[in-house]
């Protein structure tokens, strides 16, 4: 199975960049992915509905925020936190 | 209206047979005469849809001597008072055409000629005597015109297919206009899509003398530094007597005149401008099936109204997917939208009613201040001057009520999507930015040659080196009005979604809003007159009071959008979209790499591409792919779809 970051890194590449890995579209797990327009006004619904059914998490609408949602990184610490209640 | 071609050359002669088959390819735009002078090293020519003295008008046009000859697309309104003046100052008229006008201006004035006109034109007039071809296109850049050089020759054009009737004219597409569309939505005058066609910009002369080409500015886009402080009421009152005259001298024509109802609040006052004459006014609308972009409430309550007989014309997903090869055709420019291909319908529409010519709201939204942009750029810059505010996000939300997705999410993605930085406040892009850096995302789908061949090329450089020098003194919301009148307002509107599918179907638009005595005394108004906190167009709602029906009047603006992706693949598997989309075709053509276009087009077919990049991804794919197969492989699939099904209603006050 493929690491977390990995995954979702995966997910963003081929759901939003097609695929398209070269120099120019590269980013790192850091860079916000609204800033670069890697994600567009709606790409967020299409974000969401994926880590739901994925991971099968519930995420509120106060936690659709940029510090959760807005970068590999910050998605990864998420995701994490929200299945771990799940694990215990 | 006409289409024109012509040759003129510095080293032996020109053959008729060169310009007729030029001309021949402008048929559509022309289809009422056709005329053909040529003289040793000049040849010009006309298609000519006759609207303004069908008898007299006839083109080339040639003073007593043939000194002078010109031929012309397009109308002066004032031909009435300019001919009026010309009689005074001794000029005899042997036709009562708006031509002769230019003609015998051309006499008397030279080069200078276009400071007189109120007009929407494209000309060429060749002056024997000082061995000059001057070629002209008008203030906003309502009608094309497009040249190239072959050796010693420079050709000319309404379109570019009739340079390539040329065989010395090669067909390749310029890998700097495809990243102008995919930036801008349209390409950066004069570079167009094309390798060595060039776009005579709006409001530029070009002259061509032994050879020696000179592009010169008649008219740009101006703003005062300090606009003067006037009253609300009388601004409305100013502008309301200017457009009342716009549309008189609109009306002038031997052919029928219609308008063009969307629903909005414009074309609802031209229409109530027009319709005020009385004779009952031809209307005619666009419905779609599709309700999240239908408007027909609000064009029938202003048919009803103004007492119109008004038609409609009704609009599938797969009408629009069948029609979109010809709308490519006659556009010759990749499309982000599909939204010009109602407007191919109609047109279509509007002629078989027996109408060529219509007159639209079109240049309201960028003079008077009606697009969202300029709303959201005002947010932005006002967010910035205060970041941490919760409530700022929220009036973001506000200003795209018709965008059910974006309501759906919450304040603090938007802040982020509309890239709130004090970076960018420095930018003289600033307003464009949010759209032009998504828009750009969509280069990831160009091949490697196709991005090689764009090392080193910025358009933002480009665009940025041809501001004005009075630019960065201008407040923000005019620097915006700038951008939207010097670029998507010719490159887009007045073209895809103008002249280009209009004369698809002979039929001339008209656009009172475009008026130079209008667009002079909007740009001269303070930006609060014009967008009033948030209210857009405030002053053409003050203007409006009384004029259209409270509810069209009051209405949020709905910007005029048409059904994309889900249109384009409306046909299913097998059509020419399967076909131009397919991994051979896009290796053979080369512009766009397979792989990630076969991901676009999975995601499209499990139905999970619902967003603005995707859609615009897929339209400018297709339309490019369709330019490439019909441009440059040569193998034309236009399509004639039977008429839409249109229906008339009569409205009686």
């Amino acid at each position: 199975m493929l690491d977390l970051a990995q995954e979702l890194r995966r997910f963003i590449v081929d759901n939003f960049l097609f695929g398209e890995e070269s120099e120019a579209f590269s980013f790192s797990d850091e860079d916000s992915l609204l800033e670069l327009a890697i994600i567009d006004s709606t790409g967020i619904l299409e974000l969401v509905a994926f880590l739901e059914q994925r991971y099968g998490i519930a995420i509120a609408d106060d936690e659709l925020a940029p510090g959760n949602l807005d970068s590999v990184s910050r998605l990864t610490t998420f995701v994490q936190r929200k299945l771990l209640p799940a694990m215990r | 209206m006409c289409g024109i071609a012509g040759i003129v050359t510095s080293w032996g002669r020109v053959t008729p047979a060169r310009v007729a088959d030029m001309i021949a390819t402008l048929d559509h735009r022309g289809p009422d005469d056709r005329g053909l002078h040529v003289e040793a090293a000049v040849g010009l020519a006309s298609a000519r849809l006759s609207v303004i003295d069908p008898a007299g008008g006839r083109q080339p046009m040639a003073n007593e001597d043939g000194s002078i000859r010109v031929v012309f697309n397009g109308e002066i309104f004032n031909f009435v008072e300019l001919r009026r003046e010309l009689v005074r100052h001794g000029h005899r008229f042997r036709t009562r055409s708006d031509t002769e006008v230019l003609l015998r201006l051309y006499e008397e004035d030279g080069p200078a000629l276009t400071h007189r006109l109120n007009g929407q034109w494209a000309f060429a007039i060749w002056d024997a005597r000082a061995g000059t071809l001057l070629l002209s296109r008008d203030r906003i850049g309502v009608r094309p015109l497009f040249y190239t050089r072959v050796r010693d020759a420079l050709l000319f054009a309404s379109e570019i297919k009739a340079l390539f009737a040329d065989p010395d004219v090669c067909r390749e597409l310029e890998p700097a206009g495809l990243d102008n569309v995919f930036t801008f939505w349209t390409t950066l005058p004069p570079r167009t899509v094309f390798k060595g066609v060039s776009e005579l910009p709006p409001g530029h002369t070009l002259t061509w003398t032994a050879g020696r080409v000179a592009v010169t500015p008649h008219w740009q886009p101006s703003f005062p530094d300090a606009p003067p402080q006037r009253s609300e009421g009388e601004c409305a009152e100013v502008l309301r007597s200017l457009l009342k005259d716009s549309v008189r001298l609109r009306l002038r024509s031997d052919a029928r005149v219609g308008t063009y109802l969307s629903g909005g609040l414009d074309s609802s006052v031209i229409a109530a401008l027009t319709a005020a004459g009385g004779e009952p006014l031809p209307t005619f609308s666009i419905t779609f099936d599709d309700a999240e972009f239908d408007e027909r409430v609000y064009q029938r309550e202003v048919a009803q109204a103004l007492g119109t007989v008004h038609h409609e014309l009704r609009c599938s997903h797969a009408d629009i997917g069948q029609v979109f090869p010809d709308v490519i055709r006659h556009a010759e420019m990749p499309l982000l939208r599909t939204a010009p291909a109602p407007l191919f319908l109609l047109s279509r529409f509007v002629r078989d009613a027996g109408y060529k010519v219509v007159l639209t709201g079109e240049g309201a939204d960028e003079v008077l201040g009606g697009y969202d942009i300029f709303k959201e750029a005002k947010i932005r810059r006002f967010w910035t001057a205060f970041p941490s505010s919760r409530r700022r996000p929220l009036l973001l939300q506000r200003l795209y009520p018709y965008m059910r997705e974006l309501q759906r999410q919450p304040a603090a993605w938007l802040r982020a999507f509309f890239h709130v930085t004090r970076e960018d406040l420095d930018s003289p892009f600033f307003s464009h930015l949010p759209r032009w850096t998504l828009t750009s995302r969509l280069k990831l789908f160009l091949s490697d040659s196709v991005r090689s061949a764009l090392t080193g090329y910025d358009g933002y450089a480009e665009l940025a080196a041809r501001l004005p020098a009075q630019f960065d003194r201008w407040d923000p919301f005019c620097r915006a009005q700038y951008l939207e009148i010097a670029c998507l307002l010719p490159g887009y509107i007045l073209s895809s979604q103008g002249d280009r599918v209009a004369m698809a179907h002979s039929v001339e638009g008209r656009f009172p809003f475009l008026d130079p005595r209008v667009v002079e005394f909007a740009s001269s108004l303070s930006p609060t007159v014009k967008m009033k906190v948030l209210e857009e167009k405030h002053l053409l709602k003050v203007l409006a009071r009384g004029l259209v029906p409270e509810s069209v009047r009051r209405r949020r603006k709905q910007p005029y959008r048409a059904p994309e992706g889900k249109a384009l693949l409306a046909a299913g598997r097998g059509s020419y979209v399967d076909d131009l989309l397919s991994s051979g075709q896009l290796r053979r053509d080369g512009i766009f790499k397979p792989a990630p276009v076969e991901r676009l087009l999975a995601k499209f077919r499990d139905g999970r591409a619902i967003g603005t990049k995707d859609n615009m991804a897929l339209v400018g794919i297709v339309s490019t792919q369709l330019l490439v197969d019909q441009f440059i492989n040569n193998v034309g699939k236009g399509t004639h779809a039977g008429p839409g099904a249109g229906t008339t209603q009569v409205y009686r006050r």
